[in-house]
């Protein structure tokens, strides 16, 4: 009537130690390494060639590390924006939006206000893309709070109307009537763009500022914890006297108006206009960063920088062999699955029949 | 013919590190009712839970009839007729009566047909059961809930019972006849196992008593040779005095006056209706009632987290209806509620000790960052006066053993020196010693002068501890009675709200 | 008069790559699994469903093919969030950039090798998924038009979606898979299969969406393969399913509401209403989020998502 005997495989709770979960994540990106290159095998290419050509690529000469570097500025700042409302498990997917917003804010001022001394425009620019992206993360922080409305599609919604915004304004009141053919935004003035720093746009100390910055916000302040309380039960918070509608707004604002920075930084530093990939998928790369960093500053550089040298490097790689830029996105999905299958050792660990357990 | 229905031997489990059962052996008859004792945290729910399946042994064997067999999984357990009864229903609040029952039966394969309603009310029927298939269970009481649950094992034909604390939520009528059922079923030859920590239910209903301590089983006794003063020695491990202190107090004063409030729940039902009441300096008033009553609303709205529609809650004269939770933690009123999952409210559960004293008291201080050596010198402060257990002041409380958290959540709650205090379900799940740890506490905390509201589930418990108690029925107070005064069964009729001691509002 | 039924018309195809986004979803979701791969599983199906139309010019191995592909694409999401109990939102956005990276890859792959750089379906293949009229039932006035003269994936969509709210609602199978997603405890006290059943109904939602995905590409392309096809139409399935309230019959009301809200700019008079392009497009964008907030001030208990999405399930937890 039974299956006979006990299960072969059976799973059992596991409680590591943080020293044990880092090499865990080091496993974990050496085996998506392994299945990236499997794949890639797959595609008649030699893997080894192919990782050499990404690595090249990404780090080789001065040129390339400073492209590098530039993606991951924008990736980073927008990672820092939503540790900030992960932290409190409001699940805002609407970096993109907010990194859009705050790029249009900041383009006003650099078209139409572009004679200001080029301090001035600059620190108003980055206060209009913080206000920008805060504001447009405030909308869907007011629903949740009012009426508890899911926070993730309504965030999503929001980045496509904000992609839509950018249309609008590049088609019908800010397009450059000097343009021909495809309507476009025209390019921003020298005193509007950011000054470079090592030969890479000064958003890079922007966001080194930021980590640390959000380190201690989280860790040592007062709103920091509020955040950590609200995350864990909004119950509790309510219960310790905590005012959660005025937290969940003032952090949703924070996490926006970073976002909001890192489209500024865009449009100022690197793009030196507004199109509609200003944010290019970087809002959506960034909820990964934060997740793989486990919303934790310092570790979001280093799985930042190891994103934007497989971006940089793909893209080198890609046309080295001939392949199609969306190979990046197949590696980038390929690397998540293992790295999101590999933590469930973090957390359970299969025990097998004969006694011994799984490493 | 081999009698023996169930037969463990030598089993062991662990969670971790923790040890939740070691050479445990029991065994049952058919056609009898074995009572399983021990202190919460003695094991009984996760062997039962062996049984059914829901967790697998790391050690020793089970025979059913018998024979040799492994439980993988509740399927198996269902296969060999062993039926559970869970002490938190394992229900889907969604569906009907009907659809909960068939759920895992072998009946309407393919598609659901009107006629499963029949044979649930034959089978309700035989064993005097009363049950309405298509009510949602949203809209079911909590007796009601545990009648789905029992025609659930029997529906699948289950020959081997197994309830986890079942009266827990009952009140002591619904008791009654919950056990006439029992005593039904053991007639028809199924075999019976009812896990308890109430000594005077495993006299009543059990044939024999198996005791479980620190998750060992210690011995088997059969019910009619033994008393309450044995079984609780053999459970705790050594004489205990059985009695609460009831001290009495000198002061005369007023410090809360609840006035016809009238609170509406979540759903924006009436939850607390017409409510009056007070409480004195240097008194514990109870607070008895089914689940579900209105006491959380109670709570939750003398803390300011609820809105009260009407009425006002008078704090030294002063109106709390329409303050901050901030502010009336400010006055001095402390509130603890502890649910069913232990950590929903007070507590932060990913944070430590140190974190979690700070809960209500982050925001003093000019600067923007937080103070935590305070809280680090109350963290060890408690730890000593509770005799808390714990790897360190900075583990997270969710890995501390139930008792210990809600130890942490009392400690502070007593450290912030408040003059109201409210304690909801103190000692839900502690084991024996802990309790008495608590009831000192509070006593303590009693003789200061703090006026206690304490909202409890144990009748035996509270006629013991409090000096009034107040019963809740339908979000109304049915009676407000002097605990030297009154008997178990009063209680019971009030909660059901079958006598009512008709309250004036000037109470 | 006519204007308005063509509108309605156009209203349903489009909004029938969503009707089957949604349906897949809710099935997805009822059995507790939120999934945020719709889009991707939808971009998987749209380029298998192509790339087998364009090589083989049948138009039922095409659909097969889409089907299959969204089912694999649910398969590993079912694989991390069931057997490895992975993050289900993080594993969904996972499965949105690989399913779109797969398709836009594989995509120009695709171009690169074609004739001309465009691969193009073949007349034979057009020709099976044109609209048809239904002998006699087509020539009724105006409904004739309105519910009888679409493409067959039309129809197969709706059948779909009804007996899906069959299946949901008064099969066995519906029951077992509606109480895992409601009480997974429950469930698996009660003596259910939880692994079986919930990559059974997984991998049968992204199977579902898959052909959502095979409509896009092989209908609203105009028989040519694009890159980017898909567009965001996966997120807004997404949200459908709350417009929806977790039925797939209210989804059949839902996505035509949205279909509708994709072609109105091509409806309403120019001359008298003006309004930039960009406001159209954003259109559907807009109204998703009106009804999200709308549906979160109204809800019931029936009609909420079900309890146990999001969370993943471990028989021992304590």
């Amino acid at each position: 009537m039974l299956k006979s005997g006990e299960p072969f495989v059976r799973i059992v709770k596991n409680d590591i130690s943080d020293r044990k979960a880092a090499l865990l994540s080091v496993y974990a990106v050496i085996f998506a390494i392994i299945m990236g290159g499997i794949f890639i095998l797959c595609l008649g290419i030699n893997p080894f060639n192919a990782y050499a050509s990404i690595l090249k690529g990404a780090l080789a000469t001065k040129m390339a590390i400073q492209a590098t570097v530039k993606i991951a500025i924008p990736l980073l700042i927008s990672a820092l924006g939503i540790t900030l409302a992960f932290k409190m498990k409001f699940w805002n997917i609407g970096a993109e939006g907010q990194i859009i917003v705050g790029g249009i804010f900041a383009t006003y001022f650099a078209l139409f206000h572009h004679n200001l001394p080029h301090f001035v425009l600059i620190l108003v620019m980055l206060i209009a893309g913080m206000i920008g992206g805060g504001l447009w993360a405030l909308i869907p922080a007011y629903f949740k709070c009012k009426f508890d409305t899911n926070e993730t599609l309504f965030t999503l919604m929001l980045n496509y109307i904000a992609l839509y915004f950018i249309k609008f304004f590049v088609e019908g009141p800010w397009r450059d009537p000097e343009s021909s053919g495809f309507p476009k935004i025209a390019m921003f003035e020298q005193n509007a763009r950011l000054d470079k720093v090592f030969g890479v746009h000064a958003g890079w100390i922007i966001a080194l500022v930021l980590v640390v910055f959000i380190f201690i916000y989280l860790k040592y302040t007062k709103q920091g914890y509020e955040i950590s309380v609200v995350g864990e039960s909004q119950n509790t918070a309510r219960y310790a006297g905590m005012n959660v509608k005025k937290i969940v707004l003032r952090t949703m604002f924070l996490s926006g108006a970073v976002c909001g920075l890192a489209g500024m930084a865009q449009v100022s530093g690197a793009a030196f206009t507004l199109s509609d990939g200003v944010a290019g998928g970087v809002g959506f790369d960034a909820i990964i960063v934060a997740w793989l960093a486990r919303l934790n500053p310092f570790v979001c550089v280093v799985v930042t920088l190891l994103l934007s040298i497989l971006e940089k490097g793909c893209s080198v790689m890609q046309s080295t062999f001939g392949l199609s830029t969306a190979v990046s996105d197949i590696l980038q999905g390929i690397i998540l699955f293992c790295i999101l299958g590999f933590d469930f050792f973090a957390q359970y660990k299969p025990v097998f029949r004969n006694g011994g357990a799984a490493k | 013919m081999n009698n023996t229905a169930i037969e463990l031997s030598g089993i062991r489990k662990t969670f971790g590190t923790v040890i939740a059962n070691n050479n445990v052996n029991l065994s049952v008859n058919k056609g009898e009712i074995l009572a399983l004792l021990g202190e919460n945290g003695s094991g009984k729910t996760t062997l039962m839970n062996i049984l059914a399946g829901i967790y697998l042994p790391d050690e020793g064997t089970i025979k059913v009839d018998g024979k040799e067999v492994h439980i993988n999984s509740p399927e198996d357990a269902n296969k060999l007729g062993i039926g559970m009864i869970h002490q938190h229903f394992k229900l889907i609040e969604v569906h009907s009566a009907a659809d909960n029952i068939i759920l895992g039966s072998k009946d309407n394969p393919f598609f659901l047909t009107k006629k499963r309603s029949q044979k649930i009310h034959e089978i309700s029927e035989s064993f005097g059961l009363e049950i309405d298939p298509d009510k949602k269970i949203y809209n079911m009481s909590v007796s009601e809930k545990q009648t789905v649950e029992i025609l659930k094992v029997l529906y699948k034909g289950a020959k081997i019972l197994i309830l986890d604390e079942p009266t827990a939520v009952l009140t002591p009528q619904e008791t009654k006849k919950l056990f006439a059922i029992l005593r039904k079923m053991k007639e028809k030859g199924c075999a019976v196992i009812i896990i308890t920590h109430k000594l005077n239910e495993v006299l009543e209903i059990s044939d024999r008593v198996t005791i479980l301590r620190k998750g060992e089983s210690i011995t088997t006794v059969n019910t009619a040779e033994t008393n309450a003063n044995e079984l609780t020695e053999l459970m705790v491990g050594k004489a205990v005095e059985l009695s609460i202190d009831r001290p009495e107090t000198e002061y005369n004063e007023n410090v809360l006056e609840i006035h016809r409030l009238t609170v509406q729940n979540e759903e924006g039902m009436d939850a607390l209706k017409d409510v009056s009441f007070s409480l004195k300096k240097g008194e514990i008033l109870g607070v008895a009632g089914i689940a579900g009553s209105g006491q959380k609303e109670l709570c939750e709205a003398i803390a300011g987290l609820l809105k009260a529609k009407e009425g006002a809650i008078l704090h030294h004269k002063q109106n709390l209806v329409g303050k901050t939770p901030a502010e009336i933690i400010n006055l001095g009123v402390s509130m603890s509620f502890i649910p069913e999952d232990r950590l929903g409210m007070g507590l932060v559960a990913s944070m430590g000790m140190v974190e979690n004293m700070l809960l209500k008291t982050y925001s003093q201080g000019k600067t923007p960052f937080v103070e935590k050596k305070e809280a680090r010198e109350l963290s060890e402060k408690i730890i000593e006066k509770l005799e808390i257990s714990t790897p360190g002041i900075d583990t997270p409380v969710r890995r501390l053993s139930g008792g210990n958290v809600q130890k942490v959540l009392l400690g502070r709650e007593i450290e912030n020196n408040p003059n109201v205090l409210i304690t909801a379900y103190a000692v839900r799940g502690l084991d024996i010693n802990s309790s008495y740890t608590v009831y000192d506490a509070l006593n303590e905390q009693k003789q200061k002068g703090v006026a206690i509201l304490f909202i409890g589930e144990d009748l035996d418990v509270m006629l013991e501890l409090c000096d009034r108690i107040m019963v809740l029925c339908h979000g109304e107070i049915t009676g407000i009675v002097n605990a030297g005064e009154t008997t178990k069964e009063e209680l019971g009729l009030l909660m059901t709200g079958a006598i009512n001691k008709g309250v004036s509002a000037n109470a | 008069m006519m204007r308005f039924i063509d509108f309605l018309y156009a209203a349903i195809k489009a909004g029938t790559p969503l009707l089957f986004g949604t349906t897949g979803e809710i099935i997805t979701e009822k059995t507790g699994n939120l999934n945020l791969g719709v889009e991707g599983m939808m971009y998987m199906g749209a380029f298998a469903g192509f790339f087998v139309g364009y090589h083989t010019s049948n138009l039922a191995l095409a659909l097969i093919a889409a089907f299959v592909i969204g089912a694999f694409g649910a398969l590993i999401y079912a694989f991390l969030t069931v057997t490895l109990r992975a993050n289900q939102t993080v594993t969904g956005l996972a499965l949105t950039i690989f399913g779109t990276g797969f398709a836009n890859f594989f995509g120009q792959l695709m171009i690169k090798h074609a004739p001309n750089g465009t691969p193009k379906l073949s007349e034979t293949f057009m020709d099976a998924v044109s609209a048809k009229g239904i002998p006699l039932l087509s020539s009724i006035p105006y409904v004739g038009k309105l519910l009888f003269s679409h493409n067959v994936l039309v129809y197969i969509a709706i059948i779909v979606a009804i007996i899906c709210g069959i299946y949901l609602k008064y099969t066995r199978a519906g029951l077992n898979m509606r109480s895992v997603g409601e009480n997974p405890a429950a469930a698996d006290a009660a003596g259910l299969n939880i692994t079986f059943i919930k990559y059974f109904n997984i991998t049968l939602g992204g199977g579902i969406c898959g052909l959502g995905g095979a409509y896009i590409s092989l209908i609203n392309g105009g028989g040519v393969w694009n890159n980017g096809c898909v567009n965001g139409q996966g997120w807004i399935a997404v949200a459908l399913v709350i417009f929806a309230s977790w039925s797939p019959v209210k989804a059949l009301f839902g996505s035509l509401v949205f279909g509708a809200t994709t072609v109105l700019q091509y409806y309403v008079p120019k001359d008298i209403i003006e309004i930039p392009n960009a406001f159209y497009v954003m259109l559907p964008f807009v109204i998703t989020a009106i009804v999200l907030v709308i549906t979160s001030i109204k809800q019931t208990k029936e009609g909420a998502q079900p309890l146990g999405c999001s969370n993943n399930y471990f028989r021992e937890e304590r």
